[in-house]
């Protein structure tokens, strides 16, 4: 018996062994990529012989043609997605409210359209959409980009807000209703203060949606000062001979901060539509 | 569970009372302030989701763009590319995920140490991923073949050939996505009774039995949930493919994104490019609706 036991311990420890490696051998490679020097980067090795931060400096002092304008490119990522985020809890903060506390006789059709909109893969819109873009002169601006992150992103914004509202209880409004308190009145006193921590997670889930698009924004963005961080290491490869280990150092930079977010918000992530789609059946 | 429309409530509009009468009329009534707060959301969805899509439809019912794209063997190869890739990839990862789940399942020190990392891929933006998993299979310079010539078995240019770069691919797609659905499966598996199990237990039913009797019937739902879920995303991928393969070598690894993308902006023909989706569109539609039916 307790030598079965011990059979199950074994073998689970081995399978437990081989996700981890699977799991972190990639992001190891990456990292170590992006610490091997120059003379190195053409000789594979499983352990990085002279390791060098090097490759963070040439980027972050913006010293080759690759990552001339590493900081504009951050600071484009950075408003886009900032304006997403803002948009993003705006759209979907008065959504929640409708869908979860005014509970209205339409409300069904506006929560049929946001799951709709979550489901179909954005892609499929993308070219009708570069050309509509195209057809308002908004190209090669960052509207058009954060137009289309907001609308991809709201929908999961929304359900999550909506799943808290409905947690809250109806008397809260009426009460204040009886003092006469419009909707207005009732969405901004009572109904923000209640949600924002909630808000604080899905405003992130935003910002990250909007950090991580690669599709849009290559379709949308073109000059070399427009660009976001991703299409910019993405035009890395138009280069035969494209400076790996800076693209990996530029890599590690790019996926620190959305790392950080899921680790703090990995509660938030799992609800919403799937996991409330686990419960609904 | 998605239901704004609640008519128990307004149905005790009068039996509550004057407090809940002011304070919520009629569902009806309400619409005007409903309609106002949704109108963002309502407005991004006609200008972004329908007005693209509508134009889609138009370019579906074109016989022309039949007629170009089936002539293309290049627009047959990436429709048989898509489905396979859709087909193995995501189904793979969503049993795998459910193995995973199981083996996740107790909660042990081990085990949250592993789902702790196991968020990473997940965390991690595509596009790194990609190029770390790109530049390892390059023939020359990649730790894989480092590996597969310390094992003996030679060195290969694993991208430079349609099956190989699929299969990477695919196992990239497996890698990145794999921790989010088994994190889902989890959470159905979570949410199923322990007394179940116990019961089971006491009627001496063996670790195949118990899954075979209670964690699969229970689990069958959100896992074809998740499936169809996963499948659709993945008909849309755009930037694994276009990072990893740009559809090298020579076209042969496009999935349907990417050749829309090839066609607009590689060949100048927009018409192209929407056709593309347009003609997988009916079958997106169809499996959009069977997923809308069933979540709702």
């Amino acid at each position: 018996m307790t030598g079965q036991r011990l059979g199950v311990t074994v073998v689970r420890g081995v399978l437990l062994a081989i996700v981890a490696g699977w799991t972190l051998f990639p992001i190891y490679y990456m990292v170590s990529l992006a610490i091997t020097p120059w003379s190195d980067l053409f000789r594979p090795v499983y352990f990085v012989k002279n390791p060098t931060l090097d490759n963070f400096k040439f980027v972050l002092l913006q010293e080759s043609p690759f990552v001339k304008f590493f900081w504009r490119w951050l600071a484009n990522s950075l408003l886009v997605s900032g304006a997403v985020m803002v948009a993003v809890l705006c759209v979907a903060a008065m959504g929640s409210f409708a869908l979860g506390r005014i509970r209205f006789g339409l409300g069904r059709l506006v929560s049929g359209m946001t799951l709709f909109t979550y489901i179909i893969p954005a892609s499929f819109l993308s070219i009708p959409f570069f050309k509509i873009m195209g057809d308002y002169d908004l190209l090669d601006t960052y509207w058009a980009l954060i137009f289309a992150m907001t609308t991809f992103a709201a929908p999961y914004a929304l359900w999550v807000l909506w799943d808290y509202a409905k947690t809250i209880p109806a008397e809260i409004d009426e009460s204040a209703a009886i003092d006469g308190a419009g909707p207005l009145s009732i969405f901004f006193r009572i109904y923000l203060p209640l949600i924002t921590p909630t808000l604080i997670a899905v405003g992130t889930y935003a910002f990250f949606f909007a950090w991580n698009e690669y599709l849009y924004a290559v379709l949308l963005l073109q000059g070399e000062r427009m660009i976001t961080l991703p299409v910019g290491m993405g035009n890395f490869l138009t280069s035969d001979d494209a400076p790996w280990n800076l693209l990996m150092a530029l890599s590690v930079i790019y996926s620190i901060p959305p790392v950080i977010f899921y680790y703090i918000f990995r509660r938030y992530l799992t609800h919403g539509l799937v996991s409330g789609a686990v419960q609904g059946t | 569970m998605a239901s704004g429309l609640l008519p128990a409530k307004s149905g005790g509009v009068f039996s509550r009372g004057v407090t809940a009468a002011a304070a919520m009329l009629s569902p009806r009534s309400r619409n005007l302030p409903g309609l106002l707060f949704s109108l963002p959301l309502i407005l991004l969805f006609l200008a972004f989701v329908v007005y693209p899509l509508y134009f889609e439809v138009t370019q579906a019912l074109d016989r022309y763009t039949y007629e170009v794209l089936f002539n293309d063997p290049i627009y047959v190869q990436t429709i048989i590319n898509t489905i396979v890739y859709v087909g193995i990839a995501v189904n793979v990862k969503l049993f795998l995920a459910l193995l995973l789940s199981g083996l996740l399942e107790s909660d042990s020190r081990a085990t949250r140490f592993l789902s702790a990392i196991f968020l990473l891929p997940w965390a991690i933006p595509v596009l790194p991923g990609v190029l770390s998993v790109r530049w390892m299979m390059s023939s020359q310079w990649g730790i894989l073949n480092l590996i597969s010539e310390d094992l003996g078995l030679g060195t290969h240019h694993w991208l430079a050939s349609r099956w190989t770069a699929i299969g990477a691919l695919i196992i990239f797609h497996i890698w990145k996505y794999l921790p989010f659905w088994t994190v889902i499966i989890l959470a159905a598996r979570r949410g199923i009774p322990r007394q179940l199990y116990e019961a089971a237990a006491i009627d001496g039913a063996g670790a195949f039995q118990t899954f075979r009797y209670i964690s699969f019937p229970l689990l069958a739902g959100i896992y074809l949930i998740c499936s169809l879920l996963s499948m659709v995303f993945t008909l849309g991928d755009f930037t694994n493919v276009q990072l990893m393969t740009g559809g090298a070598p020579g076209d042969s690894t496009h999935v349907l994104a990417t050749l829309a993308y090839r066609y607009t902006f590689r060949l100048g023909k927009i018409d192209w490019g929407v056709g593309v989706f347009a003609t997988a569109l009916p079958v997106t539609l169809l499996f959009i609706f069977v997923l809308i039916k069933k979540i709702k």
